[in-house]
């Protein structure tokens, strides 16, 4: 029996880079051989599905699991592209109140049967879904801008994680907090407009575990419904890729950190 | 004329106004979390006493609880305007 890893996708802050985090970590950890589950936990507002291109193949969603209306195989939707990767889908219309303590422990417990991993996609704010995603989890990936607001934010995530998570209320081992830096500009950050690296590792306190360029490629893997993960000439793809190697131990070096140099520019 | 003196000071980067502003509040919120529940009722009871009397800025008011071996010390600090 595997007992799954959960992992969540965190941020307080919307509009960051969770789903798009969620679908590309998701993905590379099933393209390891992982048998991996990603969750939508943004109620009423689902579109981690429209990422994974599998919205029209959504027939049951995590809230129709949870009140029994059907099981976990009938709602778990099987990528197309990888034989590891599984999609729970959020409720389109139910109120969030669905989500109970009880239904979401229910539902981890029986995919954590047979998974290696489950992430869970966390909803912006520090409302009943993001608490809901965060509450089981062993791992978290705070996902932060350089930006004053969204550091704000996830400092608040990360006292929440170590105050009200289960792991905090049971007195076992805190989770394993990583910083994942996205929307990265190094050209602005060498002009002086934008936060360094240092800057936010500075304040937040907890170990990198990557850095995601600003990059074209994640509007055009969105607009594809193709994890930009999988477009492995993008500088996003690839950054994510260094992400899944991080998290299994290896040392990689950051990339996509400094300013492009002139030959980069003329033929990068 | 300047215009928008806010704005002056050029040869601060933003990223460093940024970094300074950043590190401010999230020293402050640290501190909120470790506070008791009453902590921010209190905080606002204290501040409308205070503006009964004079008319001031919520940033000219520092209220701190301090925990010391066995007790904790209530800290308040008032700038008052001359
Ligand atoms: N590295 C990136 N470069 C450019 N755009 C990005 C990047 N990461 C996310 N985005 C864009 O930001 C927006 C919000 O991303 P999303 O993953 O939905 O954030 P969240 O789930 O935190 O609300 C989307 O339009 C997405 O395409
Ligand atoms: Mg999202």
């Amino acid at each position: 029996m595997t007992l799954a890893q959960i992992i969540v996708v965190t941020s307080g802050k919307g509009g960051v880079g969770k789903t798009t985090t969620s679908a590309a970590v998701a993905m590379g950890l099933a393209l390891q051989g992982k048998k991996t589950a990603v969750i939508d936990f943004d109620i009423g507002l689902r579109n981690l599905d429209i990422i994974m291109d599998c919205e029209r193949r959504v027939v049951y969603d995590f809230v129709n699991v949870i009140q029994g209306e059907a099981t976990l195989n009938q709602a778990l939707i099987k990528d197309k592209r990888c034989e590891n990767l599984f999609i729970l889908a959020a409720s389109q219309t139910k109120d969030k109140t669905a989500l109970t303590e009880e239904g979401v422990e229910a539902v981890l417990a029986e995919l954590a049967e047979t998974f290696d991993y489950i992430v869970c996609d966390s909803p912006a704010g520090i409302e009943l879904g993001a608490h809901m995603a965060m509450y089981f989890a062993d791992i978290a990936l705070v996902v932060t801008n350089p930006e004053v607001s969204s550091v704000r934010d996830s400092d608040r995530i990360l006292g929440v994680l170590q105050s009200q998570s289960r792991r905090a209320k049971l007195g076992l081992d805190p989770i394993k907090e990583h910083l994942l830096i996205t929307r990265y500009d190094p050209t602005r950050v060498g002009k002086g407009e934008m936060l360094s690296i240092e800057d936010v590792m500075d304040i937040l306190g907890i170990p990198l575990i990557g850095v995601i360029p600003e990059s074209e490629s994640v509007l055009k893997a969105s607009n594809s419904g193709q994890p930009v993960i999988l477009d492995q000439k993008s500088d996003a793809g690839q950054a994510y890729a260094d992400v899944i190697e991080r998290f299994q131990g290896k040392d990689v070096a950051m990339r996509f950190t400094e300013r492009k140099g002139f030959f980069q520019r003329v033929f990068g | 004329m300047a215009l928008f003196p806010f704005f002056k000071d050029d040869n601060k980067s933003s990223a460093s106004v940024a970094r300074e502003r950043l590190k401010v509040i999230v020293a402050h919120e640290r501190l909120q979390r470790e506070q008791p529940e009453y902590f921010q009722a209190m905080q606002r009871d204290i501040m409308d006493v205070i503006k009964r009397y004079v008319d001031i800025d919520p940033e000219d008011v520092q209220i701190q609880l301090e925990n010391e071996d066995n007790c904790s010390v209530l800290e308040l600090n008032v700038t008052l305007p001359n």
